[in-house]
């Protein structure tokens, strides 16, 4: 079973989290067109590869985190706290 | 070669030396009037209506893999029309119907089995939701019965009716159209009538990019196999949507997420109903080898792995053997996953994109085996026309900025 690193209880078994999706996305302000709007609610990168994502740890401590995790492997590259920015090196990923 | 009862006895004749293979395998050529790319069940299709409907034949699909090889020859085989809203329920019937005379028509037997297709409720609110939904059926012109506990019990006495079920079941509803078929068949039955008609298909070409002029108009597209020109383009790739949209340029409101599935081993008939509980978060049918197929929700975080995460597959066992005890003792043979391509709306994504000549078909999601011959037909149409089907039209990307989504969420199935 894949197993997620909460920061604060350590690695725990998947089906103890909730995935919140696509991490680092802030909303546009209320005067944004149409589109920008659409983009914010439901555009996506989806990549194939390393994804910015956040998690809760809903079943164990109820914290929300960041994790860089690659969609094919599923390998966690990096954790770090809902208000800080991923990793540089992984920045690059992003678009 | 037509395929009967008198060519099987010719070939048992032959010693069944005398059959040849169901499609070609071409060389691509360098330039085609349109190329469709990926070869499960909706480009296989789109191609075969290109050339059936609209009588262009200079037409390659492109295949990374084999032909079927993703979802098409992964899901569960479910097809039913059961949607809530009126372009759904037309989009879905158009391809239910176009099922109910494939086999004919691709002189391939896609083994259509329209069984019935059974919705537990296990709640009252189950009960109050079923209604609305068989009414919304009705409205729609789609035929839909409602089952009370007695009812559901006698078509599926496997269930688990006892006093003491973990969840009791308090009635159902039924799409007596609905049913099972051949996955391979379906993907095999477009691409060998496609194939008749001129289609040529390629296997093991990765599309890697699109060239485009200045314009911004695709031109060609850049393979594994080298550059094909063809200055329409129409991609069905599935979970890998918005890979294709990024080489292309653009963004997709899609997610990609793992849906697995498992078969038992086979034993002898005893469910002939497709079964889904929602409430408890599994469907189950049994394949003509015998086999129960059991399928249940996503692997809720984005994926391209194909392979299903052992924490569902732990859920959706525990919630067949919930409703269907007597299953505890089967062995599980197999177990899989493929990747689907989630919108926010649960319905699909068919006609133009950002870029000039080149159409999308996406967004099934967990549920586009049942619609392959509609989505192949539709994007056939807006490839040959440049415009799109009217069942099409409510299905544009545009949706997702003007913001009229048909939220089919409570009718894919397993909630998402
Ligand atoms: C486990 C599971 C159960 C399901 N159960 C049901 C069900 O019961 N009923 C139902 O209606 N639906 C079901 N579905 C959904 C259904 O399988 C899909 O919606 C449908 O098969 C999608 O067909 P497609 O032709 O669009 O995609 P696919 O069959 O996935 O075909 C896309 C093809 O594109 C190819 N491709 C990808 N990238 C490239 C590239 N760069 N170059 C060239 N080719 C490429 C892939 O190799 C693949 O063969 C299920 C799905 C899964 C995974
Ligand atoms: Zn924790």
């Amino acid at each position: 079973m894949m197993q997620l690193p909460c920061p604060l209880c350590g690695p725990r078994d998947e089906w103890e989290f909730a995935c919140g999706g696509t991490t680092h996305i802030s909303r546009p302000d209320l005067q944004a067109s149409d589109a920008a709007w659409g983009e914010y609610l439901f555009f996506r990168d989806n990549p194939r590869g390393v994804h910015l994502e956040r998690w809760r740890h809903t079943f164990g401590c109820g914290n929300w985190f960041n994790i860089a995790r690659h969609t094919v492997t599923h390998e966690v590259l990096a954790v770090y706290g809902m208000g800080e920015p991923p990793p540089a090196h992984l920045r690059s990923e992003r678009s | 070669m037509r395929y009967s009862a008198l060519a099987l006895v010719r070939g048992a004749l032959a010693a069944h030396r005398n059959w040849t293979p169901a499609w070609r395998s071409p060389e691509p050529k360098r330039a085609y009037d349109i190329v469709i790319v990926g070869a499960g069940g909706h480009g296989l299709a789109a191609a075969y209506y290109l050339a059936r409907n609209h009588g262009i034949r200079n037409v390659a699909v492109l295949e990374r893999g084999w032909l079927g090889g993703g979802n098409t020859g992964r899901n569960t085989t479910v097809v039913r029309s059961n949607y809530l809203y009126p372009e759904s329920a037309r989009l879905y019937d158009f391809a239910l119907k176009l099922y109910e005379g494939l086999s004919r028509e691709l002189n391939f037997n896609i083994m259509l089995s329209q069984r019935g297709h059974i919705m537990l409720a296990h709640s009252r609110h189950d009960l109050e939701s079923i209604a609305r939904w068989a009414n919304a059926m009705h409205m729609n012109g789609i035929q839909a019965e409602l089952l009370n506990r007695e009812q559901v019990g006698e078509l599926i006495p496997a269930l688990d009716m006892s006093p003491q079920a973990r969840y009791p079941v308090l009635g159902g509803f039924m799409q007596r159209r609905g049913g099972t078929a051949r996955h391979d068949a379906v993907a095999w039955g477009y691409a060998r009538a496609a194939d008749a008609l001129g289609v040529d298909i390629i296997q093991n070409c990765e599309v890697t990019g699109f060239a485009k002029a200045a314009s911004g108009a695709v031109t060609g597209i850049e393979t594994s196999l080298g550059r094909i020109q063809a200055t329409r383009v129409g991609i069905a790739v599935a979970g890998h949507s918005s890979v294709l949209a990024r080489l292309a340029g653009f963004q997709l409101p899609v997610t990609s997420y793992a849906l697995q599935a498992m078969v038992t081993e086979p034993v002898k008939p005893a469910l002939d109903k497709v079964v889904i509980s929602p409430g408890t978060g599994a469907y189950v049918s049994q394949s003509d080898k015998g086999e129960m197929v059991i399928g249940g929700g996503l692997d809720l975080f984005p994926s391209y792995a194909q392979r299903g995460s052992f924490a569902v597959l732990q859920s959706v066992v525990a919630a067949t053997l919930a409703i269907f005890p007597s299953f505890s003792r089967l062995r599980l043979m197999r177990q899989w996953a493929g990747i689907v391509d989630v919108v926010h709306d649960s319905s699909p994504i068919l006609g133009p994109t950002p870029v000039p000549g080149l159409y999308i078909n996406c967004g099934w999601g967990t549920g586009g085996f049942k619609a392959i011959p509609a989505g192949g037909w539709l994007l056939a149409h807006v490839l040959a026309t440049g415009r799109n089907h009217e069942l099409a039209e409510p299905f544009q990307l545009e949706r997702f900025v003007s913001g009229r989504l048909i939220d089919e969420a409570a009718a894919s199935g397993i909630a998402h």
